[in-house]
């Protein structure tokens, strides 16, 4: 059994490797292409990405797209495509803003609050989807888009000074700014600050590894992504499994939104960023779904995102990083639909070996699987 | 599923099709006058007369144009089981390549340089999927990913040095001819009458036969070609073989990977050209996001269509006009329709109850009340929800719709070549 392990941790690690050095091949011919050189460009990132300012930056926005693809692959792990997280943190941490603005609390019970409601908000959002799955069939995949600009366009309408939003300073719209006791501190190092949220983005992950892999539900989840014939037939419901899993991704992406809300803005205002939901798919894609995987991934996104910053400067298009991101992606997902399947073959092999040992005779046939 | 198996299934969904069809007809023909007399009700009533005038529909003909091709790219994609998630990408490849195309060369090589950049994405789709096996979904995301990423990258290399172009814009673009049929303008002068029910015909075929892009009659013809090559062709009952029973299609000596390959590409082409419509036609300017999640509303259109072009076409023509509405005195245009909304479900309750649903027909009272109320104690909707109505509307159509559907029985299945049992 060792030597097994001890294998699938080599493909395992073969995969990623091997996507990489084909999304970093590809990539050198977009920039040959585009009269650059790929060596002179690669190096600028990486003088620029290790430096203390840049690291910091690179960690903050890793925690927000860690929650990201954690609240995907927590859907993924049974088949369930949530692609509205970039809805559902926004609107999300649109209310999320409003009380915390409005509310008069002490800061830190005011911040649990704020967290509270962004939770069952983004939670609230997802259920709608699953609601409309159960009842209705109507595909998570669809339905969630959907309700992407439908929840963009519910705070936009909301966002208004006659409405939950007030103007401050300049024409800027924003909700109410949180009071400056509700502020959570950061972690001070050399380049700057790091999100004090990125405790509660590491909790996640640990409560994700347990949840998946150290309880029921988590053994019914995995159950229903691997065969939904084979759970029902163990006495799961699949209804129930549906609505609690899109419930938790959606509560989870509520959480997108807070590293900045507590750590940075304080306030939802018109230029809260959008589509850190979708980079969470495509890092959820990179983690395999995995809590540390997905971590690697969240780092190595935010980090193509943030050493690029220096390209203009060196004369090279920074948007050669949207190439790599979506390139990389790519690959990852073919890479590891090939390492699975060689090792499927191998432990056929292996099996079909053990068997013709056991028979003690040579048989035809078995140990060739297409 | 056996070789038998296989056409006794293809054999009992044509008859059964047959069959509806024949009572089906004049039961449309009913259910589209009707509504004609209640939109035409409820337009003197509010006097929105925005929402069957033939500037709207003229716009929601424009707008249903791309949705519809993505729509029937997912249906030639997922009737050979592949199930194509990446025709949002496939549309942002199309409206980038469109434009270029059109920039450089001229409109009409736009149109099939933006076909080829879709294709291209097809392509890819169809490496990943039917090569390497890949979920079709996760392919289908990361090639969304990836044709945003490309595009982007190329408008940075590209249009950034030209006059008014930019990273998330191209210049703008040389444009495709037009055409009005004869009988446009006694048609508009009825229109403007604003009569009982004729006014509101003449809008609305007023608005479908002037200054129609050249490029708008070809995607509509594409509609009837694409049923006639899917049904009444070797090619296509091969193609459609392969959605349902992939294994027994093998056995019959099709080629199930070429098979897949034609679709998945042509599929891509057919996005293509819905992006190079948006970017040539619909708005005359390449834009970054332009697509706003059309691929998905047209897999929806399809959806709703029962993976029928006919039903597709019907389906984008629904998303289409909502979408048009926004450009069309969009707040007071959408008011009137929550009252049309509240009769029609109205009208559901009762026949719900009739048939003994009671929660249904519960369902049903309840969001016709709010329908009502909201019409009543307001005078027009607000923009910002205006700008969502075809989203809306593609998820309530699709939670009516959607139990009663039936996709191809092996669409988004894993098929490798020989595993069949």
């Amino acid at each position: 059994m060792k030597r097994f392990d001890l294998e699938r941790f080599g493909l395992g690690l073969a995969a990623p490797v091997l996507a990489l050095i084909v999304a970093a091949l590809l990539s050198s011919i977009a920039l040959v292409i585009s009269g650059n050189s790929p060596l002179h460009t690669f190096n600028a990132m990486l003088d620029y990405g290790t430096q203390p300012e840049t690291v910091v930056q690179t960690v903050n926005k890793s925690t927000i797209y860690y929650l990201s693809g954690l609240a995907v692959a927590i859907g993924f792990r049974m088949n369930l495509f949530n692609i509205g997280v970039d809805g559902q943190y926004q609107i999300a941490a649109f209310f999320a803003a409003v009380v915390g603005g409005w509310l008069l609390l002490p800061g830190p019970v005011l911040i649990v609050v704020v967290v509270l409601v962004a939770v069952v908000v983004g939670a609230l959002w997802a259920g709608i989807a699953a609601v409309l799955k159960v009842t209705r069939g109507v595909s998570e995949v669809i339905s969630t888009i959907m309700l992407n600009v439908i929840g963009g366009g519910i705070v936009a309408y909301l966002l208004d000074p006659s409405r939950l939003g007030t103007i401050v300073g300049t024409q800027q719209v924003t909700t109410k700014p949180m009071p400056s006791d509700a502020y959570l501190p950061g972690i001070p190092v050399s380049g700057g600050e790091i999100y004090g949220f990125i405790v509660v983005a590491i909790a996640c992950g640990i409560a994700y590894w347990v949840l998946l892999g150290r309880t029921r539900f988590g053994f019914d989840l995995r159950a229903t992504g691997l065969s939904e014939t084979a759970a029902v037939a163990s006495g799961v419901s699949v209804r129930k499994m549906v609505i609690r899993t899109m419930l938790i991704s959606g509560g989870v992406a509520g959480l997108v939104g807070m590293p900045l809300l507590l750590g940075g803005s304080h306030a939802y205002a018109q230029d809260f960023p959008t589509g850190y939901g979708f980079s969470g798919i495509a890092i959820a894609l990179l983690g395999r779904n995995n809590p540390i995987g997905i971590a690697l991934g969240a780092l190595l996104w935010s980090f193509l995102e943030q050493s690029a910053q220096i390209l203009d400067l060196e004369g090279v298009p920074k948007e050669i990083v949207t190439i790599m991101q979506g390139v990389t992606v790519l690959s990852v997902v073919i890479a590891y639909e090939l390492v699975r399947r060689f090792s499927l073959v191998q432990q056929q092999r292996r099996v079909g070996a053990e068997l013709r040992a056991a028979a003690g005779t040579p048989a035809a046939g078995e140990g060739s699987p297409a | 599923m056996t070789a038998t198996g296989l056409v006794e299934s293809m054999t009992k969904a044509s008859t059964a099709a047959g069959r509806r069809r024949g009572i089906r007809w004049p039961l449309w023909l009913l259910g589209i006058s009707g509504l004609l007399v209640l939109v035409s009700i409820v337009r003197l009533v509010t006097g929105a007369n925005d929402i069957t005038s033939s500037g709207t529909t003229g716009a929601a003909l424009r707008l249903a144009v791309p949705i519809g091709l993505a729509g029937l790219g997912g249906l030639w994609s997922e009737r050979s089981g592949v199930v194509n998630i990446g025709l949002e990408g496939q549309l942002i490849l199309g409206t980038w390549f469109g434009a270029w195309g059109a920039y450089e060369f001229g409109p009409w090589w736009g149109v099939i340089v933006g076909i080829i950049g879709g294709a291209l994405g097809g392509l890819v789709l169809a490496i990943a999927t039917v090569s390497f096996g890949v979920d079709h979904i996760v392919a289908g995301v990361a090639i969304t990913i990836l044709g945003g990423g490309i595009t982007r990258f190329l408008s940075a290399l590209i249009f950034v040095n030209t006059p008014g172009g930019g990273v998330t814009q191209s210049p703008s673009l040389p444009r495709i001819g037009t055409v009005t049929l004869p009988g446009s303008g006694v048609l508009h002068d009825i229109e403007q009458k604003h009569w009982f029910v004729v006014s509101d015909v003449a809008g609305i075929l007023g608005g479908l036969i002037t200054q129609v892009s050249w490029l708008t009659i070809v995607a509509v013809l594409l509609v009837p070609l694409t049923y006639l090559v899917l049904w009444r062709t070797k090619f296509g009952l091969r193609l459609r073989s392969c959605g349902e029973a992939p294994g027994a299609a093998e056995s019959l000596g099709v080629n199930v990977y070429r098979m897949k390959y034609t679709a998945v590409i042509l599929s891509g082409g057919f996005a293509g050209l819905g992006g190079a419509f948006l970017s040539l036609v619909a708005t005359n300017i390449y834009r970054e996001g332009q697509t706003n999640g059309r691929g998905y509303i047209g897999l929806a259109a399809m959806i709703f269509g029962n993976w029928m072009p006919g039903g597709l076409a019907l389906g984008s023509g629904i998303f289409g006009y909502t979408d048009a509405l926004q450009l069309r005195s969009g707040g007071q245009s959408v008011h009137a329709l929550l009252l049309l909304l509240a009769i029609v479900l109205g009208l559901l309750a009762i026949w719900s109850l009739y048939r003994g649903r009671r929660v249904r027909a519960a369902t049903s009272v309840a969001v016709a009340a709010g329908a009502l109320i909201w019409f009543l104690t307001s005078d027009t909707v607000p923009d910002e929800f205006v700008g969502f109505a075809p989203h809306l509307t593609t998820l309530l159509v699709l939670a009516l719709a959607a139990q009663r559907l039936r996709p191809p029985a092996a669409d988004g299945k894993p098929y490798r070549r020989g595993e069949a049992g």
